[in-house]
């Protein structure tokens, strides 16, 4: 008799425990939902606020002034896609280089005081990257492509040293004894058959960091400035695509409102572009 | 022949000496060490270039110290005009957002975690995972645009009527319902740092031996018990770091918070008004400074910003390695 009341008692908590634990799956389902809302919603909206913006003019003409209509963002295409492509000739080889070293050489206590520096250093705040930059150039050479490119780099440097360390590290230890047993000196090692072994994924890391930094604002905002013209030389203050974003959102005017929205979506395509094309790269490479 | 050379270079040590000293002449290891040390110059170039910041920063806002001394940090009076700079107000701004973006963050990124390591099978963790990873990917400046109009009315005409019909008498809840404010940065910002929460949770979650969960369920709890005791509980630390983490995003997060927090260097109780934050105020001011003490208070107002967030990403760091370390070491 009291076995059977027991009995009776569990299965009702039982059921109780087993609903609560229905209950929280749910609402665990509704967030995970919940979360991924933003990313289709912002995307969708920049795409059908930015697509009509995009004709020929937008990227072959200098903005116009406020309140006028027409015109394009040129300059700042061009200057963005320079000021990128010098970060990357600063930021690459060194951040590759301080990859390597951590991964091929980076044992001990030193290695975890450089692999915390450069943790440290991928979480300065953007900004704070700029006003560095601002005191170590621009207050001696003024605003220039060259301070933005720099700083752009400080931002990538840590990036793709730490993506190179994890990727190298993923590759195993006998393919180095296998070379270095071959009589190979240990750079040749490294270079001739470790890098090239794993030189897509290494480009992979690179491509991620250059998204990442081809939207960067604020480090370019009192490094390269800005400009409402092509900038004549790499010394002279350059529009970049976000930056002329946004001046543009904040001027206003429904026009310029309106190619910010179109920069906007050039950013994000370009981003998207190559986050996706990574992606399917991986997929392809394990399957 | 061959055999003989090993022996020779093996067991007799004059002879090995002899044959190691032409070798010492044409130091085959040379490119070695050129390289090791190219390679060591980069690596420590990183922490150099770190104090190198600190250094020039330090340097640069000095004159704001000398000038304006503790003030600096008592006041919240930031006036060009008058020369009076303090950091207070931007201090309190960067504070107030970015708990809000936690306080609306965690549940979401810990959920999201939870669900996508646990429970979701892997055809539906994959797709979602990416999309949440995906929101880490989009720029800043795109964010603040969308947030300027898009979030911004969404408040104004939904969120902020029903608060003020509500919760009216609470002081949290005052004032006219902009849209723009302190709201909507924390809003946007817990946007910003959920993949980062999330991501750092997830990884937290995946050091966590499946014998813990093998043993929650073996007892006979549910699902959800099973997560609280094996997971949860066990994660809490991690969870912890993950949200010092993101904190850290939060607080030096500057493009997308300049465009919706409405700039006003003012103090209000209330999260409909507008404020600023540390990183907005330099977005805001600092290419155009009219005095050299206002630029030097601008750049003290950067070494707090980056002081704070050193440290704060100092502890989160700790904390995650200490806690995937702790894993590793109890398998």
């Amino acid at each position: 008799m009291a076995s059977k009341l027991n009995l009776k008692v569990t299965s009702f908590t039982d059921r109780k425990r087993k609903l609560k634990s229905q209950l929280i799956i749910g609402v665990l389902l509704f967030l995970a939902l919940l979360a991924c809302f933003p990313f289709l919603f912002i995307s969708a909206y920049v795409i059908s606020k930015g697509i009509g913006s995009l004709d020929w003019a937008f990227f072959t003409q200098l903005p116009k002034g406020p309140g006028e209509t027409g015109g394009g963002m040129a300059n700042a295409i061009l200057g963005s896609g320079t000021m990128v492509l010098m970060c990357c000739l600063l930021g690459i080889p060194w951040g590759m280089a301080a990859g390597i070293y951590l991964s091929e050489y980076g044992e001990g206590k030193t290695a975890r005081i450089l692999r915390f520096a450069t943790d440290l250093l991928t979480s300065v705040p953007s900004i704070v990257v700029g006003i560095f930059i601002y005191g170590l150039i621009v207050i001696y050479f003024g605003f220039s492509a060259h301070a933005g490119a720099t700083a752009l780099a400080v931002i990538m440097l840590p990036i793709v040293a730490r993506s190179t360390e994890e990727i190298l590290k993923l590759i195993p230890n006998h393919i180095r004894e296998a070379g270095l047993a071959l009589g190979i000196p240990r750079w040749k090692v490294i270079l001739r058959i470790l890098v090239p072994g794993c030189v897509g994924a290494l480009v992979t890391g690179v491509m991620l960091a250059i998204a990442r930094v081809a939207g960067e604002t604020a480090p370019l905002l009192f490094t390269a400035l800005g400009n409402q013209f092509f900038a004549d030389s790499l010394s002279q203050p350059t529009a970049s695509l976000p930056v002329q974003i946004y001046n543009f959102a904040k001027s206003g005017f429904p026009d310029l409102e309106r190619q910010a929205w179109a920069g906007a979506l050039i950013l994000v395509l370009f981003v998207f572009v190559i986050n996706f094309g990574t992606r399917a790269f991986i997929y392809y490479k394990k399957s | 022949m061959v055999t003989e050379l090993v022996e020779k270079l093996f067991f007799t040590r004059e002879i090995s000496e002899e044959i190691s000293l032409p070798l010492k002449k044409r130091d085959v290891h040379f490119g070695d060490k050129v390289f090791y040390y190219l390679l060591k110059g980069a690596s420590w170039g990183i922490v150099f270039l770190l104090l190198a910041m600190v250094g020039l920063i330090l340097k640069m806002s000095w004159p704001a110290f000398s000038t304006l001394g503790w003030t600096f940090f008592t006041s919240a009076e930031w006036n060009s005009w008058t020369q009076e700079f303090g950091v207070l107000s931007f201090i309190y701004g960067t504070v107030i957002s970015s708990l809000l973006a936690v306080a609306f963050a965690v549940p979401v990124s810990v959920g999201v975690a939870l669900f996508l390591n646990e429970l979701a099978p892997s055809w539906l963790a994959r797709p979602l995972g990416f999309l949440i990873e995906m929101l880490a990917a989009i720029p800043s400046i795109v964010y603040g645009l969308w947030g300027l109009f898009v979030l911004a009315p969404l408040l104004r005409t939904y969120v902020q009527p029903v608060l003020l019909d509500y919760f009216g008498w609470f002081p949290l809840f005052q004032g006219p319902p902009l849209g723009v404010g302190m709201l909507c940065a924390g809003v946007l910002l817990a946007i910003m740092i959920t993949p980062t929460i999330s991501a750092m949770t997830r990884e937290v979650f995946k050091a966590i031996p499946v014998s813990h969960r093998e043993a929650a369920l073996g007892l006979g709890a549910t699902r959800w018990e099973m997560l609280k005791l094996a997971v949860l509980k066990t994660g809490t630390s991690g969870i912890i770091g993950a949200v010092i983490l993101g904190l850290g995003r939060a607080l030096g997060e500057t493009m997308a918070v300049t465009m919706v927090i409405g700039n006003k260097s003012e103090i209000h109780l209330s999260l409909f008004e507008s404020g600023q934050t540390m990183a907005s105020i330099l977005a805001n001011q600092y290419a155009e400074a009219d005095s050299d003490l206002q630029l030097a208070a601008l750049t003290a107002v950067g070494l707090t910003l980056f002081m704070v967030s050193l440290i704060i990403n100092s502890i989160a760091r700790f904390i995650v390695w200490k806690v995937e370390k702790g894993f590793k070491g109890g398998k």
